[in-house]
C-alpha cells in the first residue's frame, strides 16, 4: 500500500470525528453563551475538573472502562451487522454475577483466583444475555432490536426484584461487600490517584480492547464476523453459517459489556448496586459511533465522553449539568451526519491536488 | 477549462450542419481516486441514434448521468440544443426533454403501468389523482409512440423487456425528446432485442434523438447511425456507424487487437454464428479429453425442484448432467430459474426435491463448505452481491471460501504471510490490476473485480465448475481472458456449468446448450446444431418437443 493510500485511510478514519467534535464544540460554545458564561472559562474549568488534576482524572478513567466495555459491545455488534442495544441490561448481569461470585466465595481465596473467577462469570453472565437474543435471531428471524431492549427491561427488572428482596442490605438497593475477588484500586500503583474511583479493571478491559482487535481483525473467526456483517450473501457464499456467526457476535457482544460489570462491583463499591448500569448502555451506542466501530477507537471515543460525563459535574455550579447531556447529543448527531459529508470532501480535494499537479 | 482534450468535432468524420443536439467538451469527473472522465466529449446530431460504446469503467454512465443532470462535471461544458448547460439539475434536463432510462428499473411493482408512467405529474382533480384522466393520456402517449400494451396492467407482471418499455414511455411522457439507455438490452431476449430497436428507430423517425450506452458491439452496428468510443474516461474516438467494423470499434474500445472470435458481442444477432475455427487436432485433444473423463468428476442433477420466497416453484423436476471436460451452456432469459438452479447446485438454496450428486457424493443436503472442499467451484452471477467482499482487500477476497485452510488453527489466527502470498500468486496468474493486495475490492474495475472471483474460484484444484454470468459488465479484455480460461479448464477436464444470458457467450463456449425456461429445460442440443434462430424462440417460451433431460 502505498503512503498516499494510507493518508487517505488515516483521514478517513479519524476526520469524521474530529469534525464532529469540532461542531460540539461550537454548539457549546453557543450554549454556554446562551446562559451568559463565558465559553473559554467554563471548558477551562471543565479540563481543570478533569485531566487537570488526579482525582478528576481518576474519576475520567473510571468512566472510560465502564465505557470502553459498553462501547466495544455495540462496536462488535455492529461489526456482524446487529444493533445491540441490550448493554445495559448485559452490564447489569454482569456485575451481579461478579458480585454474586466474589459473595459466595470464601474470603481466604487468593485474590489472584477470585479477581479471575468474577471476571469469567460476569462475562459469562454478559454472554448468557447476548446470547440469548442471539438464538432468537439466528433460528427465527427474531430481530435483535427488539430482543435486545426486552432483555434490558427483564433483566433490569429481575434484578431489582432480586435486590429488592433478597440480597439486599437493609435500608439500600445493594449487597453485601464481596469477601473475595476485589479489584485493587489504581492509586495502589500510583498514589496519586488516591480518592478516585480508577482502579485497574481498567487493565483487564484495556486487554479485552486489544482481544477483541485482534479477534476482529487477525483471526479467521473476525473475518467471517465482518464478513457476515458486510454482505451477509456474500459470507454464505464464502462457506460461513450466517446464523452461528450472528449468535457468536451477540454472545461476544454481550460478554464485553458483562466484563463492564467489574469496574463498579470489583474495582469501587465492591457490592452491586440497583441502577449503577444506568445510562451506560445507551451512551455505548455513541461511543461505538464516534468511534467508528474500531477497538482503539472506542477506547478514544469513552475517553472523551467519561471527560464529558466528569467535566458535566465540574462544571455543574456555573452551567446546568444538562447542558453536557446536550452536548453529547450534538457530537453524536454530528458524527452520524459528518462522516459521508467528509467523504466527500475529502474526495474533492484530493482530486484537485492530482489535477494541480 | 481551456482543455487540451480534442474536440469530437476534430475527430469526426463528417460535418455537422446544425447545432448539435449535445455537445459535450473536456468533462473530467472523479470519484475518490477513480477519475472516471478526464476529458471526455462527445457531440450527437438531432435525430440519430448515437452509439457510446466502451470498456465497462470506461466512463459512460458517468458522461451520461451528467447530461441527465444527476451530478455536475468538475470541468468542462456540456451544451444541450446550443444553449449551454454546464451542471444543471435532473429537474431542468427533464424539462428540457432530456430523459434517462437506467440500468436498473425505477418502477414501482404494485402499481400499474399508468401509474407508474405518471407518478410525479399525475393529473389531479382536487386534491385526488384524476385516475381516468391519467389513464387517457397515458394512453395517449403509448399510442403516439406505437407502443403496444395495456397501461391498467401492474408492473410485477411485465415481462423485463415491457418493463423497460414502460421506463421508456415513462420518459416520453414526460417530454423527452433526447432518450438515454444504459446498456438496455443486458435483461432481455433477442426478439425483445428487435423489438427495442423498432421502438428506438420509430422515435428517431419522428426526430427524437437517442444516445445508447453499450459495450455490445453487434448492437452497435445493428442500430446505431453514430458511434462515441471511450476509453480510461476519455473519448478516443467518432465514426460513422457506416464506415465502421467491429474489429475497429474493438480495436478502439481496447487499444489494441482483440481476438474476436472469443467476444460473444461481436456476433451479429439473429444471424447464425460464424462456424467456430476447426481447433488444431480436434480428434486428438478430444481423445486425451475423453481419457481424462475416465477419473473425474460429473455433476449430476437428478429431478431437481427449487421452491422461491413464496414457495412457487422456481426449478420444476430437472435433470441435468455435465461431465468432464465439457462446457454445459444453459440459455434463457433471466428469471426463468437459471439463478435457483446454481445457487440449489451451489449449497446456497434449499432444494424442494430431487438430488444433486458430484461424482459418488450425494451433495444435496450438505453445507457450502463441504461441497467447496469436494471440488466444487462456483462463479456467481452477483460478484457484487456474493461474490465478492467489496470493503475487503484484494487478499482477504482471495481467501473467501477457504478462509479456513489460512488460520493457524480453526477459529485462530490468520497467517498473514500465506494469505499474501496466495494473493500475489493469482494477482500474477490473473492479472489483475492495479496488482496491490491491499486495495479494496470496491475499487477495482467491474472487470478485475470479476478475476479476483475467477482467479479464486479457478485459480485452485476443482473439479466441477458453476459459472453464472462470468462475464456480465465486464470489458472485452476481461470477457477474452475469462472465456480463455473456462476453455482451458475444460480441455483440463472440468465439468463446467455455463449459465449466461448472452447467446452469443453460451454459443462461444459451450460444447452442448440447454434453454431454459420457466423452471424447466426445455431443449437440448448439441453446439453444431444450435444456433441463435433455433435457441431464441425457445427462450420465450416457443414449445420444440416436451421438456428435456440435459
Amino acid at each position: 500500500m502505498t503512503a498516499a493510500t494510507l493518508r487517505a485511510r488515516a483521514e478517513e478514519a479519524f476526520l469524521p470525528p474530529v469534525v464532529a467534535l469540532l461542531i460540539a464544540l461550537v454548539a457549546g460554545d453557543l450554549l454556554i453563551l446562551s446562559v451568559g458564561q463565558s465559553p473559554a472559562s467554563v471548558f477551562a474549568m471543565m479540563l481543570q475538573g478533569t485531566w487537570g488534576n488526579a482525582y478528576g482524572l481518576g474519576q475520567v478513567l473510571y468512566k472510560t472502562t465502564t465505557l470502553i466495555c459498553t462501547g466495544l459491545c455495540v462496536s462488535v455488534g455492529l461489526r456482524a451487522g446487529l444493533f445491540n442495544i441490550g448493554g445495559e441490561g448485559q452490564l447489569a448481569a454482569g456485575g451481579f454475577a461478579a458480585a454474586l461470585t466474589g459473595l459466595a466465595l470464601p474470603a481466604a481465596t487468593p485474590s489472584v483466583i477470585a479477581v479471575a473467577l468474577c471476571v469469567v462469570a460476569a462475562v459469562a453472565a454478559g454472554g448468557f444475555t447476548g446470547w440469548v437474543p442471539g438464538v432468537l435471531r439466528a433460528r427465527f428471524g427474531a430481530h435483535e432490536v427488539i430482543t435486545t431492549i426486552m432483555l434490558n427491561f427483564i433483566i433490569l427488572a429481575a434484578l431489582n426484584w432480586a435486590i429488592s428482596t433478597r440480597l439486599r442490605v437493609p435500608e439500600t438497593l445493594h449487597t453485601h461487600d464481596v469477601r473475595a475477588g476485589a479489584v485493587a484500586p489504581l492509586a495502589s500503583v500510583i498514589p496519586a490517584f488516591h480518592g478516585s474511583a480508577a482502579n485497574l479493571s481498567l487493565v483487564i478491559v484495556l486487554a479485552a480492547a486489544a482481544l477483541t482487535g485482534w479477534y476482529l481483525f487477525r483471526t479467521r473467526g473476525g473475518y467471517d464476523l465482518r464478513a457476515v456483517g458486510l454482505q451477509p450473501e456474500a459470507a454464505e457464499y464464502g462457506g460461513v453459517r450466517v446464523g452461528r456467526v450472528w449468535t457468536r457476535a451477540l454472545t461476544l457482544s454481550g460478554a464485553l459489556a458483562g466484563l463492564g460489570g467489574i469496574n463498579f462491583v470489583l474495582g469501587y463499591k465492591h457490592y452491586y448496586e440497583d441502577g449503577f448500569a444506568t445510562g451506560y448502555g445507551f451512551l455505548g451506542i455513541a461511543v461505538a459511533l464516534v468511534g467508528r466501530n474500531n477497538p482503539w477507537g472506542v477506547v478514544l471515543a469513552s475517553l472523551f465522553f467519561a471527560t464529558l460525563s466528569q467535566g458535566g459535574l465540574a462544571i455543574n455550579a456555573v452551567v446546568p449539568r444538562q447542558m453536557v447531556d446536550v452536548l453529547q447529543g450534538v457530537v453524536i448527531i454530528a458524527v452520524a451526519a459528518s462522516v459521508p459529508e467528509v467523504r466527500r470532501v475529502l474526495r474533492f480535494g484530493r482530486w484537485r491536488s492530482v489535477r494541480a499537479r | 477549462m481551456s482543455g487540451s482534450g480534442k474536440r469530437p468535432s476534430d475527430l469526426r468524420s463528417d460535418g455537422l450542419r446544425e447545432a448539435p443536439a449535445v455537445r459535450m467538451s473536456d468533462i473530467h469527473k472523479s470519484y475518490g481516486a477513480v477519475q472516471a472522465n478526464r476529458g471526455a466529449s462527445l457531440e450527437v446530431g438531432v435525430g440519430e441514434i448515437h452509439a457510446l460504446v466502451g470498456e465497462n469503467g470506461a466512463g459512460k454512465s458517468t458522461l451520461m448521468r451528467m447530461l441527465a443532470g444527476l451530478f455536475p462535471p468538475d470541468a468542462g461544458r456540456i451544451d444541450v440544443n446550443g444553449r449551454d448547460v454546464t451542471g444543471w439539475s435532473a429537474a431542468s434536463a427533464i424539462r428540457a426533454g432530456v430523459g434517462m432510462v437506467h440500468q436498473h428499473f425505477m418502477l414501482i411493482p404494485t402499481l400499474t403501468i399508468a401509474e407508474n408512467v405518471v407518478l410525479g405529474r399525475e393529473p389531479m382533480r382536487g386534491l385526488a389523482l384524476d385516475m381516468a384522466k391519467a389513464l387517457i393520456e397515458v394512453r395517449t402517449v403509448a399510442e403516439q409512440f406505437g407502443f403496444t400494451m395495456n397501461v391498467r396492467e401492474r408492473v410485477r407482471d411485465l415481462s423485463v423487456g415491457e418493463a423497460q418499455r414502460v421506463e421508456i414511455l415513462k420518459a416520453l411522457f414526460r417530454g423527452a425528446r433526447m432518450l438515454i439507455l444504459d446498456e438496455p438490452t443486458a435483461v432481455l431476449s433477442p426478439p425483445e432485442v428487435q423489438e427495442l430497436w423498432r421502438v428506438l428507430r420509430s422515435l428517431r423517425a419522428d426526430g427524437g434523438t437517442i444516445i445508447l450506452i453499450t459495450h455490445k458491439l453487434d448492437e452497435v452496428m445493428d442500430v446505431s447511425d453514430h458511434i462515441t468510443v471511450l476509453r480510461h474516461g476519455e473519448t478516443v474516438a467518432t465514426m460513422l456507424t457506416t464506415n465502421a467494423t467491429p474489429a475497429g470499434i474493438a480495436r478502439a474500445m481496447v487499444a489494441r487487437d482483440v481476438d474476436l472470435v472469443t467476444v460473444p458481442a461481436t456476433l451479429p444477432a439473429g444471424a447464425a454464428p460464424p462456424a467456430q475455427p476447426p481447433l488444431p487436432a480436434a480428434e486428438g485433444a478430444s481423445r486425451r479429453r475423453a481419457e481424462r473423463a475416465a477419473s473425474l468428476t460429473p455433476l449430476q442433477v437428478q429431478s431437481l425442484t427449487v421452491t422461491g420466497s413464496r414457495r412457487e416453484p422456481r426449478v420444476r423436476d430437472l435433470s441435468l448432467t455435465v461431465s468432464p471436460g465439457e462446457i454445459l451452456g444453459i440459455a434463457g432469459v433471466e428469471g426463468n430459474g437459471q439463478t435457483e438452479l446454481v445457487e440449489a447446485i451451489a449449497g446456497l438454496r434449499p432444494v424442494a426435491a430431487g438430488s444433486i450428486t458430484l461424482g459418488d457424493h450425494d451433495i444435496t443436503a450438505l453445507h457450502v463448505h463441504r461441497r467447496a472442499a469436494l471440488g466444487l467451484a462456483h462463479i456467481p452471477e452477483d460478484r457484487h452481491r456474493r461474490g465478492l467482499i467489496l470493503d475487503y482487500s484484494v487478499a482477504d477476497n482471495l481467501i473467501l471460501g477457504r478462509q479456513a485452510s489460512f488460520a493457524h488453527h480453526p477459529g485462530g489466527t490468520f497467517d498473514r504471510r500465506r494469505v499474501l502470498e496466495n494473493a500475489r500468486e493469482r494477482i500474477a496468474r490473473f492479472d489483475i490490476r492495479p496488482a496491490d493486495p491491499a486495495l479494496p475490492a470496491r475499487s477495482l474495475s467491474g472487470g478485475n473485480q470479476q478475476k479476483i472471483v475467477v482467479a479464486r474460484e479457478m485459480g485452485g484444484d476443482f473439479s466441477v465448475l458453476l459459472a453464472a454470468q462470468p462475464t456480465r459488465g465486464v470489458d472485452v479484455g476481461a470477457i477474452e481472458f475469462i472465456h480463455a480460461q473456462l476453455r482451458a479448464a475444460r480441455d483440463a477436464g472440468k465439468a463446467i456449468l455455463l449459465v449466461s444470458a448472452e447467446l452469443a457467450e453460451i454459443l462461444a463456449l459451450a460444447d452442448r446448450v440447454a434453454v431454459m425456461y420457466g423452471g424447466r429445460i426445455v431443449g437440448l442440443m448439441p453446439r453444431a446444431e444450435a444456433s441463435v434462430d433455433r435457441i431464441g424462440p425457445l427462450m420465450t417460451g416457443a414449445r420444440e418437443g416436451a421438456a428435456v433431460p440435459a
